[in-house]
């Protein structure tokens, strides 16, 4: 009686936020609703007694991707009066694929035409229900052993992904002076000030170099 | 769990994984960039030997990881060819990159990791692994291919072949989700077990995740009509990246294609031998025109090698030992030869600008006569011309074809053959009978020898003792993939 109420209090919340994700007007308060949207979805999960992803939802969607969507949104500054009037012109075109869209995912729930015919594969589930192990120890008992090639493998994507970020990215520019607190800090008295005879009635351009704080 | 057993049987990846760390690692402690690159890369060039000897030392039929990674005589000779595509390739680097002040000490570890992704595809035996292996071959292709980013023409590659491959591995990911689905596991073992079952075979879901599957992979092997990108990225990339695609990760991608076939869809077989007939046809075919019109010689390399993978997909149409046996020295032929082909299109130099147009290798027979002699026996041996080595290539996957009583595909093949000979045969003609162009600045030490390398190797192919070894070796390793699988 109790996860019934919570189904529905999740579910409408989730809708209810997800229409004003698209409804509202101000950007940044679509975001916030599309986080509300994730908090409900994750309580769906709990519901379903996958804690795990309702933690993945939570640390993964609303800890990083949501926050990067606000940063995003933040700093760009879209003109929302001109994205309105595209709407309202290819409104009448946007309704025919949404609901051809609408009427092959219809179509697809009644059909059913891909069926598992094979029995003989069909996983039981790990860890047989009812042991009271929590489906997050679960997962670490399979991913490190039984996965583990297969977690090591999505690692060295991980890394080459890191490496090519870097390679196409990082530009060393000559020209632009960076700060080097360490050189500033052992900056003293020896290193700070340089006493330079200067003849009189000439002049004389100090070496470069010679500043700690000017290199690089 | 992991014992000692099973980091025997991967002990050339882990070789490999270890190895390309440590050489970043060296890299970022190195002050000097261009000496980086240059240490990084020549250590990168004795790492591959060292895991070509562990490959080599393995003996046997081993499966770990749950049935995910293979080790057998199959996966030990196209990890061989890619190991020493991949060595080769970087030694062709160094003059190249250094002109263009592109030795940077990642290339060489971005083409480690990439061959690390090309082993793990080899020996991959489930979906997920086979998966994993080709993103993190893809993943640093698609870096290499912009590695040279002020260029436009580089960054436009790089992007392209981003983009598509992204779609590729999409629709790839998407066949494998139907066939677990439809058959309860990712192991090409259970898989085919559970397509072998008698209610399995009107399956549609069966047929829909098969096709989705080779679509991703005809991406990657660049068949026809998945070729698209081909041309582009061949030509935007620097020439020594554009060296490298065309050799190993095809080998690779190829690998998948033969185990995923023969291994995890044996019974599905007549609905997949259309598939390849029809690939196979088309590529032959417009590797065949399309190169005919093309004035850049990376870009006529490239349709050339659209056509050669239609070739070696005629073995495997076949659907025999003898016709994935041709398969494999279809590739083994093919990447010597492409490496020779691209070094000498790395010797197209003059003073410090590197020359792509087929016109600059005019007259090229009376300034450099080793050059352009070398080049035509290359030319001589794609187009097929017996003794060489390309005509024993052609004959290892046509005769299983013409066996199987496949005699349209194998018509079409031959009479594409001939056309495309026109081509290479033009190259010859530009460089042995046209008047002269300027002629190109002295040749790399390093280059030479690769490419010197691939014409000895066209040649002597056909001595018993080159070509019969490299027949055997694959002989024996088609018939590990085909009697552990019956078909």
């Amino acid at each position: 009686m109790a996860s019934a109420l919570f189904f529905y209090v999740f579910a409408v919340l989730a809708v209810a936020s997800g229409a004003m994700v698209i409804l509202t007007k101000n950007p940044v308060h679509a975001v916030l609703f599309l986080i509300l949207a994730f908090f409900n979805a994750a309580g769906l999960f709990v519901l379903l007694s996958a804690e795990f992803l309702a933690m993945l939802l939570v640390i993964v969607y609303v800890g990083a991707v949501s926050v990067l969507f606000l940063f995003v949104v933040m700093m760009l500054d879209v003109d929302f009066a001109e994205l309105k009037a595209g709407f309202i012109k290819n409104a009448g075109i946007g309704a025919v694929v949404g609901g051809i869209v609408l009427a092959e995912i219809l179509a697809f729930v009644g059909y059913r035409g891909l069926t598992a015919a094979s029995s003989l594969n069909v996983a039981s589930p790990v860890p047989a229900a009812g042991s009271g192990i929590t489906n997050t120890q679960a997962l670490g008992e399979i991913l490190y052993t039984k996965y583990v090639y297969f977690f090591e493998g999505a690692s060295m994507i991980l890394f080459v992904a890191m490496i090519g970020a870097i390679v196409l990215t990082l530009k060393h520019r000559v020209a632009v002076k960076r700060q080097s607190i360490a050189a500033q800090v052992a900056r003293g008295p020896k290193t700070g000030l340089e006493v330079i005879k200067v003849p009189s009635g000439g002049y004389v351009i100090p070496p470069a170099g010679k500043h700690p704080e000017a290199a690089e | 769990m992991i014992d000692s057993t099973v980091l025997q049987v991967v002990l050339p990846e882990l070789i490999l994984a270890i190895g390309a760390i440590a050489l970043l690692m060296v890299g970022v402690f190195m002050k000097n960039g261009e000496a980086a690159g240059r240490v990084v890369s020549w250590l990168a060039v004795g790492l591959l030997i060292v895991v070509g000897i562990a490959v080599f030392e393995q003996g046997g039929s081993a499966t770990v990881f749950n049935g995910a990674f293979v080790s057998d005589s199959f996966t030990r000779f196209l990890k061989i060819v890619i190991l020493v595509g991949a060595a080769l390739t970087l030694l062709m680097t160094f003059d190249n990159f250094t002109r263009a002040k592109l030795l940077l000490f990642e290339y060489p570890v971005l083409v480690l990791l990439a061959t690390l992704g090309m082993l793990m595809m080899v020996s991959a035996n489930d979906l997920i692994s086979l998966y994993l292996g080709l993103e993190l071959q893809s993943l640093a292709l698609y870096v290499v291919a912009a590695f040279s980013r002020d260029d436009v023409r580089s960054s436009e590659a790089g992007l392209k072949y981003f983009v598509l491959g992204a779609l590729s591995s999409g629709m790839l990911l998407y066949g494998a989700s139907i066939l677990y689905g439809v058959t309860g596991s990712t192991s090409y073992v259970s898989i085919a077990s559970a397509a072998g079952l008698p209610e399995m075979a009107t399956n549609v879901g069966l047929t829909f995740g098969l096709v989705f599957v080779l679509v991703g992979i005809a991406f990657k092997v660049a068949a026809v009509p998945f070729h698209m990108w081909t041309p582009d990225v061949y030509q935007g990339s620097p020439t020594p990246v554009t060296a490298f695609f065309a050799g190993a990760p095809k080998i690779a991608a190829m690998a998948l294609l033969l185990r995923f076939t023969q291994a995890a869809m044996p019974t599905a077989a007549p609905q997949w031998q259309q598939i390849v007939i029809f690939l196979s046809i088309a590529s032959m075919a417009l590797g065949a025109f399309a190169a005919i019109g093309q004035t850049n010689i990376k870009r006529l390399l490239a349709y050339s090698s659209i056509g050669h993978v239609g070739f070696a997909l005629v073995g495997l149409a076949a659907n025999s030992a003898d016709g994935t046996s041709g398969v494999l020295i279809y590739l083994a032929i093919y990447v010597a030869m492409t490496l020779g082909a691209f070094a000498c299109v790395l010797s197209m130099r003059r003073g410090d600008r590197y020359v792509e147009s087929i016109s600059d290798l005019a007259g090229l027979a009376r300034s450099d006569l080793t050059f352009a002699t070398i080049l035509a026996i290359l030319m001589f041996s794609f187009a097929g011309i017996p003794p060489l080595a390309g005509f024993w290539a052609k004959w290892y996957v046509f005769l299983p074809a013409i066996k199987a009583g496949l005699y349209p595909l194998s018509v079409i093949g031959m009479v594409s053959s001939v056309i495309s000979a026109f081509y290479y045969l033009r190259i010859v003609k530009v460089m042995f009978f046209d008047e002269p162009a300027e002629a190109f600045s002295p040749r790399e030490g390093r280059t030479s020898a690769v490419m010197a390398l691939s014409a000895f190797f066209a040649t002597v192919f056909v001595l018993p003792f080159v070509g019969g070894a490299i027949v055997d070796a694959a002989t024996a390793a088609a018939s590990v993939l085909v009697s552990a699988h019956p078909l």
